[in-house]
This record gives C-alpha cells, sequence and structure tokens, in this order.
C-alpha cells in the first residue's frame, strides 16, 4: 500500500494546505462533517487534534478546544469509532496528533492498530521523543505502516535535523519560532532565515511549516521556503460558535488559498 | 553533600534518567536543547570544587543549616515512641524548598542564563525562587494557579516584595498543575536565556534527580545528627509529607539503600481518599506521562488528568515524582494518607503540645504518627518541611 502522504508531495510540491483541527470540538461529533468540508474546499491534509487535558505545548485557543472536546465526552475509542469508515468519504492523508499520555493509556499497539484500520497516514507526538521512539515504539509503528512525524524548531541543531530526516518518511514539521500554538505577530525577519535555513538543508523529506501560521500573508510567507504549512489555532477559532461549518469553513479556506 | 555518581542504587536514577520503569524526559522538541544540556552538564556543574564551596556557604549563612533535629518530648510521650523533628520549618523563607533553588540559581548563573522562572503551590518554591533571584540579581516570574493565589495570599505579597513578577494560571483546576503548564509554555517561548527551577522532585530528566540531590542535604544532617543524639545515625522511621516530593527525597535520600530504616511517605486524602476530592496519588493514580515523566498520577481511563483536591496547596497536585513512584512500586517505602481533617487536627496537637506551628503539608506528616506501628524505643524522624505562617488564614477560619 502506498502512503497517501508520500502521493500527496510527489504530485503536489508547493503550497500544500494542511489543517489542524481538535476532534471532538466544537461538537463530539463534529470531526467528520469537518473532514468533508476540507476537502471540499482543496484542503491538502488534516491533522485530527487528539485531546489532552494538559496540553504543554499549546496556546489558550488549542487548550480551550481541547477541554471543550473533553467536556464533550471525546476519547480516542470514540474518535476511533466516527473515524471507522472515513475512507469511503475522504481521500486526502489524516494525521493524527497529540500528546503520549493518552496513547500510552490507550496502548501504543492498540492505537497504532486502530489508527491504520481507520487508514489514518501518520501519528505526530509532540511529547516521544526520539530517544523513547527509537528504542521503544519504532518497530510497531513500521509494523502498522505508519509514519512517525518529527517537529524541528529554531533550537534543534543540525546533527538532529539529519537525524530526524533519516527516521521518518512523510514530511517535517518545522515549528516556525521558538513558542507554543497560537501565536500572533507576522512572521518575523529572523522566522525567515531560519526557513531559509531549513530550506538550504536540502532535506530529503519535504516540510511544512506550523506555528502562527493563521491567515492568506503568513501562509504564503511559508510557502516561500517550504512545501507548505500548518493552520490551527486560526482554524478552530474560525469555526468556534459556528452555527453553519459549511460556510464557515469555505470562507476560512477561501481567504487562505490564492488558486 | 557527597558526590554519588554511582547509578548502582536500585533506587537512585540510572543513567538513562529512569528510576525503574519510572522517569525519562518526555519533553516536546522545543525543550531538547535546554533539557539536552542540563544532562551532560549537571553533574558536572553541581560537584564542582567551587559550586560546592558556594552552596554550602550559603547553605549555611544564608539558609541557617544545619536545620536543628529536636528531640519532641511531649509528642513522644503522646504516641509512646521517640520522636525527632527535623526543623525545615526554621530554614529562611519557612520551608525546605530554598535548599533546591539556591542549588538552581547556581546552577542557572554557570550555564549563563539571565531570566529565572518557577511554578508554585503553596507560594512556598515561589518565595525561595524570589528569594534566591534577588539575592542573585536576576529577573524572576512566578507562575501561580488563581486558587492557590487566593488561599495563600501573604505569599503572593512576599514575592512580590521581593521583586518577582507573579502570573496567575487560569487553565483547568487552577492549581499547582496548571502553574507548571504555565512554566513549561514561558520556558519553550523562551528557551535561551531563562532557566526554569522547578520546585519539585518531578518534570524532565534530570530535574527529579538534581532536585533530590540538592534535598538530600536534609538526611546527610540528620545522620550526623543522630548519631550525636542517639549514638546511631540511622533512625527506625524517617517520615515526610509528598506533594512532587521533595522534602521527602531529601528525608529519604541516604537512607534508601539501608533497608532497615522504615521510610514513610504521607499522601493528602483530602476529602478522603475515595472522595472523589483527593491527593492521594499512589492509592489512586497509574503510571502515565505527566509533566514530562513517566510517573504515577490521577487519570481517566483515557488519559485525561484528574484535577486532585487537598487542603493544603503544595499537596494539591495530581502525581508523584518518579523516584516515589518507584519507591512504591518495589515496596521500599510505605505510603500511607491524610485527609484534611486530620492535617488540620495534627496542626493543633504540635501547636499546642510543641509550640510549633507546622505548614499544612507539614502537619499531614504528623498526622500519620499513630499509624506507622513504631514501638516504644523506636526512634522516628518526621521531615517539618515548613512553617505555617502562610497557613494563618486558612487555620484561623477552620481551627478558631
Ligand atoms: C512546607 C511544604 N512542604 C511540602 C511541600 C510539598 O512539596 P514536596 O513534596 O516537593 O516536598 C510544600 C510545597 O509547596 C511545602 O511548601
Amino acid at each position: 500500500m502506498t502512503n497517501r502522504i508520500k502521493e500527496l508531495f510527489q504530485k503536489k510540491e508547493k503550497n500544500i494546505l494542511s489543517v489542524f483541527c481538535t476532534a471532538g470540538f466544537p461538537e463530539l461529533n463534529s470531526i467528520v462533517p469537518i473532514l468533508v468540508e476540507l476537502q471540499n474546499n482543496g484542503v491538502d491534509m488534516v491533522e485530527i487534534g487528539m485531546p489532552f487535558s494538559d496540553p504543554t505545548a499549546d496556546g489558550p485557543v488549542i487548550q480551550y478546544s481541547n477541554t471543550i472536546a473533553i467536556n464533550n465526552g471525546m476519547m480516542l475509542k470514540t474518535l476511533f469509532e466516527q473515524l471507522k469508515s472515513i475512507r469511503s468519504q475522504i481521500n486526502i492523508p489524516l494525521v493524527l496528533m497529540g500528546y503520549f499520555n493518552p496513547v500510552y493509556q490507550y496502548g501504543i499497539d492498540n492505537f497504532l492498530k486502530d489508527a491504520q484500520a481507520c487508514g489514518i497516514d501518520g501519528i505526530i507526538i509532540p511529547d516521544l521523543p526520539m530517544y523513547e521512539y527509537e528504542t521503544m515504539y519504532q518497530s510497531t509503528f513500521e509494523a502498522h505502516q505508519l509514519q512517525n512525524i518529527f517537529l524541528v524548531t529554531p533550537q534543534t541543531s543540525e546533527a538532529r535535523i539529519r537525524k530526524i530526516d533519516a527516521l521518518t518518511d512523510a514530511f517535517i514539521y518545522v515549528v516556525s519560532s521558538n513558542a507554543i500554538t497560537g501565536g500572533t505577530s507576522n512572521i518575523q525577519e529572523n522566522q525567515e532565515r531560519y526557513f531559509q535555513y531549513i530550506k538550504s538543508l536540502n532535506l530529503k523529506n519535504p516540510t511544512l511549516i506550523g506555528f502562527g501560521i493563521k491567515d492568506k500573508s503568513t501562509f504564503e510567507t511559508a510557502c516561500k521556503y517550504a512545501n507548505g504549512a500548518i493552520i490551527g489555532t486560526a482554524f478552530i477559532n474560525a469555526i468556534d460558535k459556528s452555527s453553519n461549518l459549511t460556510k464557515d469553513i469555505s470562507q476560512f479556506i477561501r481567504n487562505i488559498k490564492t488558486v | 553533600m557527597a558526590q554519588s555518581t554511582n547509578f548502582k542504587s536500585k533506587y537512585q536514577v540510572n543513567e538513562q534518567g529512569y528510576y525503574g520503569q519510572f522517569g525519562g524526559a518526555y519533553i516536546p522538541e522545543m525543550l531538547h536543547p535546554n533539557i539536552e544540556e542540563l544532562q551532560q552538564k549537571y553533574l558536572e556543574i553541581i560537584y564542582d570544587e567551587a559550586f560546592q564551596h558556594e552552596f554550602h556557604a550559603l547553605l549555611k549563612d544564608y539558609v541557617g543549616r544545619p536545620t536543628p533535629l529536636y528531640f519532641a518530648k511531649r509528642l513522644s510521650e503522646k504516641f509512646n515512641t521517640q520522636i525527632y523533628l527535623k526543623r525545615e520549618d526554621l530554614c529562611h523563607t519557612g520551608a525546605h524548598k530554598v535548599n533546591n533553588t539556591i542549588g538552581q540559581i547556581l546552577l542557572a548563573k554557570r550555564l549563563g542564563k539571565t531570566r529565572i522562572i518557577a511554578e508554585t503551590g503553596a507560594g512556598q518554591h515561589g518565595v525561595a525562587t524570589a528569594t534566591v533571584c534577588a539575592l542573585m540579581n536576576l529577573p524572576c516570574v512566578v507562575y501561580m494557579g488563581e486558587v492557590d493565589i487566593q488561599r495563600q495570599a501573604p505569599n503572593v505579597k512576599r514575592m512580590q516584595m521581593l521583586g518577582a513578577e507573579v502570573r496567575p494560571a487560569t487553565s483547568g483546576s487552577k492549581t499547582l498543575k496548571d502553574a507548571t503548564n504555565e512554566a513549561m509554555r514561558d520556558w519553550i517561548a523562551n528557551p535561551t536565556d531563562t532557566h526554569y527551577i522547578i520546585g519539585s522532585v518531578v518534570g524532565p530528566h534530570p530535574f527529579p534527580d538534581m532536585v533530590a540531590r540538592f534535598q538530600s542535604v536534609i538526611s546527610e544532617e540528620m545522620k550526623q545528627q543522630l548519631k550525636e543524639k542517639t549514638g546511631n545515625e540511622n533512625p527506625n522511621y524517617v517520615v515526610a509529607c509528598v506533594g512532587g516530593g521533595s522534602n521527602a527525597a531529601g528525608a529519604f535520600y541516604h537512607f534508601l539503600d539501608n533497608e532497615a530504616v522504615q521510610l514513610v511517605a504521607v499522601e493528602a486524602a483530602g476529602h478522603g481518599v475515595h472522595s472523589g476530592m483527593s491527593a492521594a496519588t499512589t492509592q489512586l493514580g497509574r503510571i502515565g506521562v505527566l509533566h514530562s515523566s513517566k510517573t504515577l498520577f490521577m487519570q481517566t481511563e483515557d488519559g485525561q488528568v484528574i484535577e486532585p483536591h487537598s487542603i493544603s496547596a503544595g499537596l494539591d497536585y495530581p502525581g508523584i515524582g518518579p523516584i516515589h513512584a518507584n519507591l512504591f512500586d518495589t515496596q521500599r517505602a510505605t505510603f500511607l494518607s491524610a485527609t484534611d481533617t486530620e492535617a488540620l487536627q495534627a496542626v493543633q496537637l504540635l501547636a499546642r503540645t510543641e509550640g510549633i506551628i507546622p505548614a499544612l503539608e507539614s502537619a499531614h506528616a504528623i498526622a500519620v504518627l499513630d499509624r506507622i506501628g513504631a514501638k516504644p524505643t523506636d526512634v522516628v524522624v518526621v521531615n517539618l518541611s515548613g512553617r505555617g505562617d502562610k497557613d494563618l488564614d486558612t487555620y484561623i477560619r477552620e481551627l478558631q
């Protein structure tokens, strides 16, 4: 089976738009209709957030979406139930993103098995470090043909970036600055220098820039240096308290995508 | 503090940062360089001769160490055993927390850091951090849950007087765990200039081990003082309360490998262990990853952290440090718990029998003295981790 993430980057090299959305937000059953709308509006990939009570790398907006989702009763087993036949409607790549503890409680093996059964293509666990991944979990990921996607930040050394590049076969998540999610400023000159530096490394994996990408201008700047970008907080804000997801999602995406 | 880079003890951290199956460094990539730098340098820095000299000089002249080991005669009569109180409440700033902040501020300076952040529950660690920042002329931001800001108001004022900025944590239960999350977020955003002085034996490796080493001065002194007073450096029991577990780690440290010394850790049972309003981690918790460490904590089936409750802000934390998770797992330590009411009774008891008003946290350790099974000739050392000044509002309200 070929991986949808690889296929995507093979046929499209530029301006890839990936959207992050917390599962169970704004309503318990929102994720499937949201995926449909995102696909209909030409989004290239979706990161489905698995809620956690203590998201230490996230700002207030994503913290809030996590709290709402948990209060709505979202659990991993509920999410897998909701995604069971998602591949009959959705063909863009899907990635699960969330903190390690809920995954650990579910059981890594069970989690990867159920994710694979739903047709998930990749996993992002920001607080599962490379050492623990390599020594304890890599073989299980491989057995389930799931790509583990790593973050690099302005603090990550070149040697470590190269190691991450060798360990994964999907894309590299380039964190745009030393910050948690939900930054509100525009992209600064030093960030562009950092993006340029990542580009100059000529990594084997494609790159997507995330954290602080929030509108057309920041998306386009990111796309100058990477294969595309990831929008999270701004999307959560756009659908918060939405009474018409179809309209609000389509308007949000139209405001970002040029073509 | 004797150097012990000997990782052989099964109760000490191993080279990978684990205590048995607990510990590690489950950090987001953003914190990797900071944690890696600490892992590589902490032992070398803290066992450097000049560091040790400066650390011990400050502990002696600034903190007021050694703290007394006091034979509590009337309390001993009451419980029909030989009770000694290790008087950490007499440390400058009123609790054991300052042993760690002195060590970490010296470390931060050697790492070239120019800004300090901390989390605090009872405010004791915040005060101890603000104090050493004033001493070393470094800017200090302390995160504190909104609920704790209310119930430990005098400590908020103390931190501000010392020049620290106190930032409220408004998410979750608005207590210690949420303050810890906020401090981690700050560190992610300020990785190069800032050092995060964690206040207990929690967080990613090497914090639990580093904090335990700085606090180990407590048991080092206990041994010398017991030898002088009883002729035997080993007691039968050491009793300490456990929030994250730093005072207990310090009090247990030099006795860990002597299995004849019974270690008793006391958790906060809140309204009662099974009341749904408790912080008795070992009874209610399961292994998982919280605050970058694999340890025991209270969580739902789905792995969401359960908000704890204790009348004592310093014990109002859903987990325990990995060193204690391992002591529980291996049954090296006995874990007991005391309710809010029992802790308040213990405050009253110690005040009336010995003329000492303890912190609410420390009162939990006093509260179990009738249940540890000590014989009349047994020597029991209770680590009196802090004094009660910060809790006076609560005492006035609850004890009239
Ligand atoms: C006096 C006192 N004792 C104990 C604690 C609990 O912390 P630990 O378990 O790390 O000693 C605190 C925390 O604020 C405290 O102030």
